[in-house]
This record gives structure tokens, C-alpha cells and sequence, in this order.
């Protein structure tokens, strides 16, 4: 058998690997992005919040993390673009009548439509935040980044744009966490009812952390 | 009509070429028999047809018994019907009910182009397994048995693994018409055995570039095929193929 094979990142299981990593790398961002969020909390004016917010937005480390956070999501999405047509091309002729329902979950079969709902809040987050502050360093000014989050989030708008995001973001991890682990070839009898009963509930606590804090501060508890 | 017999409606995919268009088109079937199987109650249906000179259904089938994979065919949306763990041979007519309408289709996927009518080619799967779906040695007389120590373990998943018949069902369901299942059964069945191992590099990548050239498309893991597989092929044989790949492109 000689081997006639093309490379490994172009083929569909290498982009399935590159996804995943991505997915991953994502993910634990999330924890860093909730746990700052989370400063909020302390209910202090904003004080601690600014205070990890500027650390954030100075420290060199961070900012060298912060380019490999952009190049992860242009990779994740550029990728989830490519196999998602990949994929439609698969199968150029429909059923008439198809009955998936009983064979796997709706939000499984749904992570295009939700990774362009998540991309799509990813705009107006940014623009919402990200932008502001990178203004205000750029100026060289201080930026009260906890005084701009009581001004976003008092728009009901805003409000539903965010926990709209947040829901696509639930079922997009409820599949994405525990796919990846299949991608890599971890699915074992005994850790992989762990791995996806961990992956439900890190989807849970943090969709349901990210959520209590544009409702708090629309409510006007956190002052 | 004898006591419980069905009238049904049948909904069947008919097309003269891959290169013509194809069409539902609905044919009544009358006094079926609960105890008939799917595929007999299509020969019922063609000898109708043939005694009006019409053109027959045209549908895969051989064995009858659930072992040569032919019988495909996606019945009210899903592939080899409404129960789970058989191919459409073993289907009976007893899991619908009078009145009923069925809707039957091709496999649809880019890699199993319709030939006529409910008939696919699947020579894709052919190709995939002249990359490397065997071992090449040399044949004689087998060894001793008990020179060649397996596992049990290991014995038995590759034994599940080779259960698999090449029916093609796990494309028909999937979203993405992926052979992830297929190519992953016949990947693992050989990377368990000692015997396999010796080409294992070379088998995986080459079955996968196949399959990738082939068209079909990539996993998404949503375990569809799984489900809808008549011969329960499980999942982690496409994590062992993944692993088997990554390995694999490592070592060269
Ligand atoms: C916070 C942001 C995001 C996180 C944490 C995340 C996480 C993940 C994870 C872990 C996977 C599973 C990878 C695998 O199965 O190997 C995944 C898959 C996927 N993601 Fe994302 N993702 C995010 C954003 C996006 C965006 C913005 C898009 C789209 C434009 C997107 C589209 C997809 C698609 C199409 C898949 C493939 C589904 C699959 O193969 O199972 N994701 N994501
Ligand atoms: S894996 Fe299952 S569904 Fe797919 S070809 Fe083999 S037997 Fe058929
Ligand atoms: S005809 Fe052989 S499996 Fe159905």
C-alpha cells in the first residue's frame, strides 16, 4: 500500500481538528471573559470592574492573547464556513420527506445557523465595547468601561440582542463542547458521559452567567 | 381483502437516468399482507405494473435477509424505514398502518449518483475500500490461533466493526451525506488486529483522501448514522478513525 494521501489540514478530518482546537480555545476565553464580567459584582461603582478592564486592555501579555483570540475566531469561521458549503454540496438533490428529528438534535444540525447568529452578535458586541475602549487607549485616555455598560445595557433593545446571542451560544456549545472531543478521538465508555455531562453544564453556568449581567444592570441593581 | 390486509399509498421516486429529472409519482397498492416485507410488496407493485405495461420500480436487492446491504432505499424520511437495527428486506408491512401514505426515495448524496428509479451507485464505497480495506499477505494456510494472542476486547470491537455491510445507509441520513461511519468501520476493523497494523498509516490516510475525493461530506458528529445504521456501527469507531488519522500524519 504506498500512500497517495494529500496533507493532513486540508483534508475533512484535519479541518474538523482545526475546529475544534479553535472551538476549545474559545471557549476557555469564555471563562477568563465571565470571571472579569463577573467584577461587576462586587458592586462598588465599578471600581474592581475598571480596574480588571484596565488591566485587560493594557497588559502585553493580554494583548498579544488578544491577536491569537482574533486569528482563533477567523480560523473557527472561516472554517465552519468552508465545510458548512462543503457540506450542502454533498447532497445537491433534497428529500422530499426527511425525518431527522429521531436520529440526532435539532442543535446539532443547526451549528452554521447558530455560529452566524453568534457571529452576528459578535459585531455589535465589539462595537459595543471593544471599539469604545480601544478608541480611548488609542487616545490615551481612561476609558470607564463600567459607566458605558450601565449606558448599553439601560436600551431593551440591547437587552434581547444580548440574551438572543446568548441562547445561540447555549445550544452552539450544548453540541460544540462534547463534538470536539469526538473530532479528537476521545470518546471512551467511561469519560465521555463525563466529558458531556461537564460540557452541559459549562454551557449552563456560563450562558446563564454572561445573562445575569445586562438583566442586573438594566434593572438597575448594580449601581 | 382477508382480515387485515393494508391499503396503502405509495409515493416512489421515479427517474429514467441519472442525467434525466425524476419525479414522486403515487401508485394505490391494495390488499397487502401485514406479514409481507417491504421489498415484497414492491415485486406485488411491478407485477401490477407489468401486467398494465408499465415499467417496473427499479430497486437494489439480493439477499432478503438483512446481510448484503442492497436494499436501499429512505422510506417517509428515513433510511430503510421506521424501525431501527434492520435493512428495508427485513421491514414488514405490519409496522404501517391501513391507509397510510409512504413516501420512498433514493440514498441521496453528490457520491451515490441515482442510476434509475430507487437505484444508486455506490461504487464510491468500492473505490474507498481499494485504498485500503484489507491487508495484503499472502494466502495459505492460516496459522495457528494461538500464535497470534488478540485481546478480547479487541477482538470484538473489530468483529463489530466488520459487521458492517456497505449499505450506505449512514450517508443517506446524515446531514452532510458524510461516510464518516463507513470508512471509520473499516478503518477500525483492521486497526485492532495485529494483522492490520502493519499498513496502518497508510490505510487510513489513503481511505480518508478517497473518501474526501468522492465527495462525500465531513462529520459534524450529530450521531445520526448511528442510529439509522441497521448493523449499530458506533461512534467511536470514526474518534478511532480520527485518532488513527492524526497518528498516521505524524509519522510521516
Ligand atoms: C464564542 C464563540 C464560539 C465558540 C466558543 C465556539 C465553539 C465551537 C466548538 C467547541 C465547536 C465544535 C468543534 C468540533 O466539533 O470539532 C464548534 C463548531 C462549529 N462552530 Fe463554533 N464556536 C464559536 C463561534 C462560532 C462562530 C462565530 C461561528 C460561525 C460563523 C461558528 C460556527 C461553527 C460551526 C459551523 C461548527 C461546526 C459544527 C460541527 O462540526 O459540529 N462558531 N464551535
Ligand atoms: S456503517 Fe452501518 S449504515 Fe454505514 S454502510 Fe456500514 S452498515 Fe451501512
Ligand atoms: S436485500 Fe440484502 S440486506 Fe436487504
Amino acid at each position: 500500500m504506498s500512500n497517495t494521501s494529500p496533507n493532513f489540514i486540508t483534508s475533512s478530518i484535519g479541518k474538523k481538528f482545526l475546529m475544534g482546537f479553535t472551538g476549545l480555545f474559545l471557549i476557555s476565553f469564555l471563562v477568563i471573559h465571565v470571571l472579569i464580567n463577573a467584577c461587576i459584582y462586587f458592586n462598588d461603582g465599578g471600581a474592581t470592574f475598571n480596574m480588571a478592564a484596565s488591566f485587560m486592555a493594557h497588559n502585553i501579555i493580554i494583548r498579544i492573547v488578544e491577536v491569537g483570540l482574533f486569528l482563533g475566531i477567523i480560523l473557527h469561521v472561516v472554517q465552519a464556513l468552508i465545510i458548512t458549503l462543503q457540506n450542502n454540496k454533498a447532497r445537491p438533490q433534497k428529500y422530499a420527506v426527511q425525518n431527522l428529528a429521531v436520529s440526532s438534535k435539532w442543535y446539532s444540525r443547526s451549528m452554521g445557523l447558530l455560529g452566524t447568529l453568534l457571529l452576528m452578535f459578535l459585531v455589535v458586541h465589539l462595537a459595543n465595547f471593544w471599539v469604545p475602549t480601544k478608541i480611548a487607549v488609542f487616545k490615551g485616555e481612561e476609558h470607564n468601561t463600567f459607566e458605558s455598560l450601565k449606558t448599553v445595557f439601560s436600551n431593551p433593545i440591547v437587552l434581547a440582542v444580548y440574551l438572543l446571542g446568548l441562547i445561540s451560544l447555549f445550544y452552539h456549545l450544548l453540541h460544540g463542547f462534547q463534538s470536539a472531543f469526538q473530532t479528537f478521538g476521545l470518546n471512551h465508555k467511561k469519560y465521555t458521559p463525563c466529558i458531556k455531562s461537564f460540557g452541559f453544564w459549562y454551557s449552563v453556568i456560563i450562558v446563564l452567567l454572561f445573562a445575569s449581567m445586562p438583566i442586573t444592570l438594566f434593572m438597575g441593581l448594580i449601581k | 381483502m382477508s382480515h387485515g390486509n393494508m391499503n396503502l399509498t405509495l409515493k416512489i421516486w421515479r427517474q429514467n437516468s441519472g442525467k434525466e429529472k425524476g419525479q414522486l409519482v403515487t401508485y394505490p397498492v391494495k390488499d397487502i399482507s401485514p406479514d409481507m416485507s417491504f421489498l415484497e410488496m414492491f415485486d406485488v407493485l411491478n407485477e401490477q405494473l407489468v401486467s398494465k405495461n408499465e415499467s417496473p420500480i427499479v430497486f437494489d436487492h439480493d439477499c432478503r435477509e438483512g446481510i448484503c446491504g442492497m436494499c436501499s432505499m429512505v422510506i417517509n424520511g428515513r433510511a430503510h424505514g421506521p424501525k431501527t437495527g434492520i435493512t428495508t428486506c427485513q421491514l414488514h408491512m405490519r409496522s404501517f398502518k391501513d391507509g397510510d401514505t409512504i413516501t420512498v426515495e433514493p440514498w441521496r448524496a453528490q457520491a451515490f449518483p441515482v442510476i434509475k428509479d430507487l437505484t444508486v451507485d455506490r461504487t464510491s464505497f468500492e473505490r474507498i475500500q481499494a485504498k485500503g480495506g484489507f491487508v495484503s499477505v499472502n494466502t495459505g494456510t492460516a496459522q495457528d490461533a494461538n500464535c497470534l494472542p488478540i485481546p478480547k476486547d479487541d477482538a470484538d470491537s473489530s468483529f463489530n466493526a466488520a459487521a458492517c455491510i456497505g449499505c450506505g445507509a449512514c450517508v443517506a441520513t446524515c446531514k452532510n451525506a458524510s461516510a464518516m461511519l463507513f470508512v471509520a468501520a473499516k478503518v477500525s476493523q483492521f486497526a485492532l488486529l495485529p494483522q492490520g497494523k502493519i499498513e496502518a498509516t497508510a490505510r487510513v490516510k489513503n481511505m480518508v483522501a478517497q473518501m474526501d475525493l468522492e465527495g462525500f461530506g465531513s462529520c459534524t458528529n450529530t450521531g445520526a448514522c448511528e442510529i439509522e445504521c441497521p448493523k449499530g456501527i458506533s461512534l467511536e469507531n470514526i474518534a478511532r478513525m480520527n485518532r488513527e488519522y492524526l497518528v498516521a500524519n505524524c509519522k510521516d
